[in-house]
This record gives C-alpha cells, sequence and structure tokens, in this order.
C-alpha cells in the first residue's frame, strides 16, 4: 500500500513547479519512453527506474510517447529542458538504425543527448516455425540458399528492432527471404506459430516462452554467450554463423546541456539500480543482459551509440530501408 | 469435468480472498470512474493505472488490471450513451441507439440494460474461457492473413446494412473510413502516405481522435445550433432501470450478441472489434420494425453491448494460452505481467495454476463487481443531464481535450479532433451519417494489411482467397449479404423503412 501512496504523490507532485538547481532532485523526473506501455523497452524502463526512485528520493514517472519508430518521443525528450527532470530511455533503434531509416530526423544521436548509462540489453535470437524443415542453425541456412524464393521472413514493421536484426541477418548470410510485414511482434509471432510463414528474428523476451512451449523453434542466439532462459540455444559463434551478434540495447539519456553533476547522480542511480537484486532478478527473467560496471558509464555509452550508428547506416541503406 | 469443477474451484478460492476481492473492486471502480472520461479507453486508463499495481502481488495485481479494463470499457460506454462520444471502436454502435435513448430520456433505461446484458455476457464468456480456453486456441491459428482478409470483407458489408439513409452515401462514407485508414507510414515499404510532409501524420490518424471529433464535437455543435432537443432530456428523465417489457424485449439480442462476440473474440488481430456491429446488424435484420433502429430501440444496445463485453472477455483466450496478445489492451496485459515477473506463454497455466484460474474466476467477480458499482451509479449519470447544457458542454469539451492528450500526449491530437467535429458537424448537416465511416475506418487498415500480406505469401496469385476453405466461406457470405442488400424488391422496401 505504500507504494501505491508513493505513486500517487508522485502523480500530485507533478503539478509542483518551481526547482532548485541545487539539491537535485527536488521534484518528479519524467522519462520518456518512446514506446507503447507495456513493450520490452518500457517493460525495461519500468524495473530499472523503480530502484532509482528510491535512490533518488524521487519518483521517476514514465511518460509513453509512441510514434514513429521510437523517434517522436526521443525528438521531444531532445528539446527538452536539460535540467534533468526530463530523462528518456533510448534504444538501438532511436539511437543506432534511425539515423538511416529517417533521413530527416530531428537529432543526431551521437551529438545531441547527454548519455547516463547502458540499461539492459534483450538478445536476438533466430527463430522458425515448428515445421521448418531445418533442425539447426547450418541447416536453416542451408535450405535459405537453396530455396531462397520460398522463404517467407515475419517482421514487426519497418523501424522495428525486428526489422532491423532481419535485414541485418539477410546482409550477413546474403539471402534473400520475401519479406512479410505485421503490426508488432504479436501477430508476427501468431502467423508463425499457425506456420502461415517461416522465420524471423525478434528479442528474446518476445519468443522465449514460445520456444520453451515448443510452438516455435530456435536457431541460435546471437549474443557471446548463451541465455540462461534459453540453455538449449546455441550462439551464433558456437552455430558456426560469424559476424552475427546483435543485442537490443536500451540507454538513458538526458538531453545535451544537462550539468555534469546531475549526470553524474542519474548515472550513479543506474549503476546502483544495477546491482540492486531485485532489479537484476527481473531482468534476468526478462532475458535480459545486464552490463557490465565498465559499460555502464556515460563515456562507454557515448561509444556504443557511435559504433552503432556506424554499424546500421551502411547495412540498412545497403538493404534500401527507409521510413520516410 | 472433474477438473473443471477443481480448476474453478481454484480459481475462486484465489479471486474470493479479501485482498483480491477489494482489488477487483477497487480496479473496476476506478477504471469505471476514469473510463467515463471521454476518449480515455481502456488503453490509456491502464497505462496511467499501470504503476499504482507495483506494490502488489503478480495475482492482486493483474485481478486489478483486468477490473481496470472492464472498467474502462463499461465506462466507455457511459459516456457513449451520455454524451455521444465513442471512446473506442467497440463502443460507436451503442452510441447510435444509446444516445437517441437518452434523448428520449431513457437513458437509465440504456445505462441499466448495458450493465445487465454485459454481466450476462461476462459470466457466459467466462464459462467458455475456463472450460473451452485451449481447445479454442486453436481458431486463432486457423486465422491467417487469408481468411483476415475475408473476414474484413464480410465486416464492410455489415456497414451497408448499419446505415440508416441512401445506400449510396453509406457506400461513400465507407470508402472515405478506408481512405482515411491508409494516412501514415506504409507497412510494408516504410513509405508515407497521404500525410503531407506532417510528423504527426505519419503513424496515422488515431481512432479516439476521428471517433471523438466526428462524433463528440460535431453533437456538441449540432446541439448548440437547436437547443430545443436537449431540453427534452432535461425535462424527461424517465425511469432509472430496464422493467418487464424492456427485458421482453432485450433478452434475444443478449443472447445472440453474447454469442457473436465471444466467437469473434478469439479470434487473433482484434477480431473483437467485428462483434458488435455484427451483432447490430443482425438485430436490425430480425427485427420486425428496421425503422426502430439508430432512433432508440433498446436491441440496438442490448446486443451490440453484450457482444463487446463477450469479446472482450473471449480476447483473453490467446492472451492466457498462448501469451499471444490479440489486441492493444491484451499487449499492455503482455507488459503488466513481464513487469510482475510473469513472462506470458503457454506455460502459464501448469507454471502459475493459481493465477491463471484465479485470473479467470476474477473475471467473473469483476463483472458482478461492475453492476454492482455501475446500477447505483445510474442515477448520478443520469441526474448529470439536468446540469444545463451551456454549463455542461464546456466541461464535456474541457474533458475530451484532457482525455485525448492523454492517450500520445500529442497536442496536435487535440487540435485534431476540433478539425474532425467540423468535418462531422457538415456531414450530419448534409445527410451522410458517421457510423459507416468510423467501421470503414477500423476494418480498412486490417483488410489492406492482411490482403497484402496474403498476396506476398501466395506470391501474388488471387485463388488463395478461393483455395482457403475458411475464406472462401467468409467470402461466400459476405456476397449473399450484399445482394439482399442490395436486390432491386427489397431495396425498395428499404427505401421506404429507412428514409426519414
Amino acid at each position: 500500500m505504500k507504494k501505491v501512496v508513493l505513486a500517487l504523490a508522485a502523480v500530485a507532485g507533478l503539478a509542483a513547479t518551481g526547482a532548485q538547481a541545487q539539491g537535485y532532485p527536488t521534484r518528479p523526473i519524467t522519462m520518456i519512453v518512446p514506446f507503447a506501455a507495456g513493450g520490452p523497452t518500457d517493460v525495461i524502463a519500468r524495473i530499472v527506474t523503480d530502484n532509482m526512485s528510491r535512490t533518488l528520493g524521487q519518483q521517476i514517472v514514465i511518460e509513453n510517447v509512441a510514434g514513429a519508430g521510437g523517434t517522436t518521443g526521443i525528438t521531444r525528450a531532445a528539446q527538452s529542458q536539460p535540467d534533468g527532470y526530463t530523462i528518456m530511455m533510448g534504444h538501438m533503434g532511436t539511437h543506432g538504425a534511425a539515423p538511416a531509416l529517417y533521413p530527416n530526423l530531428k537529432y543526431d544521436p551521437t551529438k545531441d543527448f547527454a548519455p547516463i548509462g547502458l540499461a539492459a540489453g534483450t538478445p536476438i535470437v533466430i527463430v522458425a516455425k515448428k515445421d521448418f524443415p531445418a533442425n539447426d542453425l547450418k541447416g536453416f541456412l542451408d535450405y535459405l540458399s537453396k530455396n531462397a524464393d520460398k522463404v517467407n521472413m515475419a517482421h514487426a514493421g519497418v523501424g522495428s528492432v525486428s526489422h532491423s536484426t532481419g535485414i541485418f541477418f539477410n546482409s550477413v548470410v546474403k539471402a534473400k527471404p520475401t519479406m512479410v510485414a505485421y503490426r508488432g511482434t504479436g501477430p508476427a509471432l501468431n502467423d508463425l506459430m499457425a506456420n502461415t510463414v517461416d522465420f524471423m528474428t525478434d528479442q528474446i523476451v518476445n519468443v522465449a516462452p514460445q520456444i520453451q512451449g515448443g510452438n516455435i523453434k530456435a536457431y541460435a542466439i546471437a549474443t557471446p554467450q548463451r541465455s540462461p532462459v534459453l540453455p538449449n540455444v546455441p550462439t551464433t559463434k558456437e552455430a558456426g554463423l560469424e559476424g552475427y551478434e546483435v543485442s537490443a540495447w536500451n540507454a538513458v539519456f538526458a538531453p545535451k546541456g544537462t550539468p555534469a553533476d546531475v549526470v553524474k547522480k542519474l548515472s550513479d542511480a543506474l549503476m546502483k539500480s544495477l546491482d540492486d537484486e531485485n532489479t537484476k532478478k527481473r531482468l534476468l527473467e526478462l532475458g535480459g543482459v545486464i552490463p557490465s560496471n565498465t559499460e555502464r558509464t556515460p563515456e562507454a555509452l557515448q561509444k556504443l551509440v557511435e559504433s552503432e550508428v556506424a554499424r546500421w547506416t551502411p547495412v540498412l541503406k545497403a538493404a534500401g530501408a527507409t521510413a520516410e | 469435468m472433474g477438473d473443471f469443477f477443481s480448476n474453478l474451484s481454484l480459481g475462486f478460492g484465489v479471486a474470493l480472498t479479501l485482498q483480491n476481492l477489494g482489488l477487483a473492486f477497487l480496479g473496476c471502480l476506478v477504471g469505471t470512474l476514469i473510463g467515463v472520461l471521454p476518449g480515455v479507453g481502456p488503453i490509456a486508463t491502464i497505462a496511467m493505472l499501470l504503476p499504482i499495481t507495483f506494490g502488489l502481488d503478480p495475482t492482486g495485481a493483474l485481478i486489478m488490471l483486468a477490473g481496470i479494463y472492464y472498467g474502462a470499457q463499461y465506462g466507455g460506454s457511459t459516456t457513449a450513451i451520455l454524451v455521444n462520444i465513442p471512446g473506442e471502436a467497440t463502443s460507436v454502435v451503442t452510441a447510435l441507439d444509446g444516445h437517441q435513448m437518452a434523448r428520449q430520456g431513457r437513458a437509465g433505461v440504456a445505462l441499466g440494460i448495458a450493465a445487465i446484458g454485459s454481466f450476462f455476457a461476462g459470466t457466459v464468456a467466462t464459462l467458455v474461457i475456463a472450460a473451452l480456453g485451449t481447445p479454442l486456441t486453436k481458431l486463432a491459428l486457423i486465422f491467417g492473413p487469408t481468411e483476415y482478409f475475408s473476414l474484413m470483407v464480410m465486416g464492410l458489408v455489415f456497414a451497408v446494412v448499419l446505415a440508416r439513409g441512401s445506400i449510396l452515401k453509406a457506400i461513400a462514407m465507407i470508402l472515405v473510413g478506408v481512405l482515411l485508414s491508409t494516412v501514415g507510414t506504409d507497412l510494408e515499404t516504410g513509405e508515407e502516405r497521404m500525410t503531407f510532409g506532417l510528423p504527426f501524420l505519419a503513424d496515422g490518424i488515431d481512432f479516439a481522435v476521428l471517433a471523438m471529433g466526428i462524433f463528440g464535437i460535431a453533437e456538441i455543435m449540432r446541439n448548440l445550433d437547436h437547443t430545443e432537443t436537449r431540453d427534452v432530456v432535461r425535462q424527461a428523465i424517465g425511469r432509472l432501470l430496464p422493467n418487464r417489457d424492456d427485458f421482453r424485449q432485450s433478452y434475444k439480442p443478449v443472447l445472440r450478441g453474447t454469442l457473436i462476440g465471444a466467437t469473434l473474440g478469439i479470434l487473433p488481430g482484434n477480431g473483437a472489434v467485428l462483434g458488435p456491429f455484427a451483432a447490430y446488424t443482425l438485430e436490425k435484420k430480425l427485427a420486425k420494425d428496421p425503422s426502430r433502429f439508430g432512433r432508440g430501440a433498446i436491441e440496438g444496445v442490448a446486443g451490440p453491448e453484450s457482444a463487446n463485453n463477450a469479446g472482450a472477455q473471449t480476447s483473453f483466450i490467446p492472451l492466457l494460452t498462448l501469451g499471444i496478445p490479440p489486441n492493444a489492451v491484451m499487449a499492455l496485459m503482455v507488459g503488466a505481467m513481464t513487469i510482475h515477473g510473469i513472462i506470458p506463454g503457454p506455460q502459464v497455466m501448469t507454471k502459475n495454476p493459481t493465477l491463471f484460474w484465479g485470473m479467470i474466476a476474477s473475471m467473473w467477480v469483476g463483472n458482478l463487481m461492475l453492476l454492482i458499482i455501475n446500477l447505483p451509479l445510474v442515477g448520478m449519470w443520469v441526474r448529470l443531464l439536468k446540469v444545463p447544457y451551456r454549463l455542461l458542454f464546456p466541461a464535456i469539451l474541457m474533458f475530451c481535450c484532457i482525455g485525448i492528450y492523454s492517450i500520445n500526449s500529442l497536442p496536435t491530437d487535440v487540435m485534431f479532433i476540433g478539425f474532425f467535429g467540423l468535418v462531422g458537424y457538415m456531414l450530419i448537416k448534409f445527410g451522410f451519417e458517421p457510423a459507416p465511416m468510423l467501421l470503414g475506418f477500423v476494418l480498412g487498415r486490417l483488410m489492406e494489411e492482411n490482403l497484402r500480406r496474403a498476396l506476398i505469401i501466395s506470391r501474388g496469385s488471387l485463388e488463395t482467397f478461393i483455395e482457403r476453405p475458411v475464406s472462401a466461406g467468409l467470402l461466400a457470405v459476405a456476397v449473399i449479404l450484399l445482394v439482399i442488400a442490395l436486390l432491386p424488391s427489397i431495396r425498395k422496401g428499404r427505401d421506404e423503412v429507412f428514409t426519414e
């Protein structure tokens, strides 16, 4: 019941204004999550901020501003006051793939933000319908190269994680399956289970329950290590595929110009949250990968964003993928 | 059968603890109150109230969230009946006859029959989920893109029947609706279509924005240009609850609506949306005097409301048994479950039986709570109509703006309801009905996406629509319905009956 009171107090506190720069934070902080409530990024944001709020002594209120592959929300957050009271949860799409997908993007992921730190990544898994003839990644790749015109690949819409990582997969294995677009992962999975489409790549949190339930099969997980959630699924490297290691990372950013001491406070709170046993447990249950201490710093995040933009831009441009 | 009862008793054991009863009540109450705000449908309500559940155990939290869902759904119907503002696709139909009843001083009866019909439908749907949830899951997997396209074609034929006046105008409105649904980023190619380079159109037009403008704002403008109709509402409040006659007229529509809604609710990809429309069409076709529809026929509220609630319940089936959310509300429930450490999937039933059966039992408890909460509230809502309109309409407008802003936090949405309000007002003045347009809008996007998906998968062969038996059957029904609607002799009768 205490939390209920806290949450209500936070909502009431939104109306309060006139904060001082010292003693940050003196009022609730808004975190813009650029996706609909309930999606993987939203869930990770809520889990991580739960503990951060307690460290900071002020509630972090999640505001979902969805649209245009997450760029609507990030654009708004980037343009808000850099006072530490508006922060955002960016991810692989908004701070990696977006510059290639949206030529008219109003922000530059590498320049317009004050990075806070990496929150958690969700690995990508290569999954196929359960009746698919191949039983391992090698057989699958073999089938794909011989029957390129027959295979259908599902994805959750241009700009989604499954779309970007799917295009990346096709460029790595040099395949050209027919792409079938869905509005979100749910409908795509439904048709995968119904044997209507053949395969897709998506975040572990979306597909793990169906793999465990035997409704679809998994060929490989695109991380250096296996996931405790899916211990029997080999990594891409183990399965003989080099060069396809990708995860949908989520990270906290503030707008450019946020004072350094505020960034430090937020970054410390994030690190503390990621060390908290309860936060860890909940993230691991999702199949999430918790960043190591060196990966959590603002500097490391800045480097990650730069390398991700450099990685996604040529891949997506070559595939002619654009959302405008 | 023994299993069935032991499972249900396990479920009720969970749902009937004092804490969970209280949470179900709280969820339904809060959901109803917030859902009544124009435009604030179940999705916005659950998203807003999600943090409140953080301190609870998963089962309690989900019971409360499910309560918020039913509450918001029902609250939406209340707004549709009282002020003609449907917050979501499923309450559009309720607004048609429900609001007419309110204008005739029968708001209480409309609200009452909606609550009672919903309760009955909810009870039946809960039993269906408990007894047949697992086998029915297969139905969701039969419906691929091909079948879905054919189902939507059939749905569009309903829209023709839905209209009261000229059939030509109705078809024109349906096509406008379909056209509006194509605004936004193309799903397959990522190209923007008909957005005029405006960033806020990149994701298309939000249903709530369109419906609130076309129905709600337009209704306010129409009321302001001739005030006498409102006086009728103020003078004659009438009975608060349905009487025997009302029940005699409604019980068959409730039964039929429940059946239709429960069946369509199981389908993936938001099949539940068709439920109320289908129920309304059926009632209108079966009625001895179809001209009453659109002028306050109680069957036009009872049938669709039951279908709506039955569909709302059975759409939990794919979520609970497979972990696949069939629509946006259920996707949000997936997130809520995940936050509480329960990852939805086929194993929830075996791994968390208390949660699974507890939730099913709580659905029935939630429906009972809704009835308990809403019957006394009927009097309060009806009294709200006594407020002079010059005081009421600024408040409605303000709540509309708050409601619409709370969905996406976009100021352009607020401006858009004003724009669509103007359009809606003009449509009314020129004798075009907005309901077929909204149905065209809802079905248009599903139809286009599934058509393209089906054709991509069949590599461009149109034969796929008649080769697959379910799809062929649905198309045949659509053709038959259309022929009946268009047959000259019937149309003659239709013109006599339907023109005002």
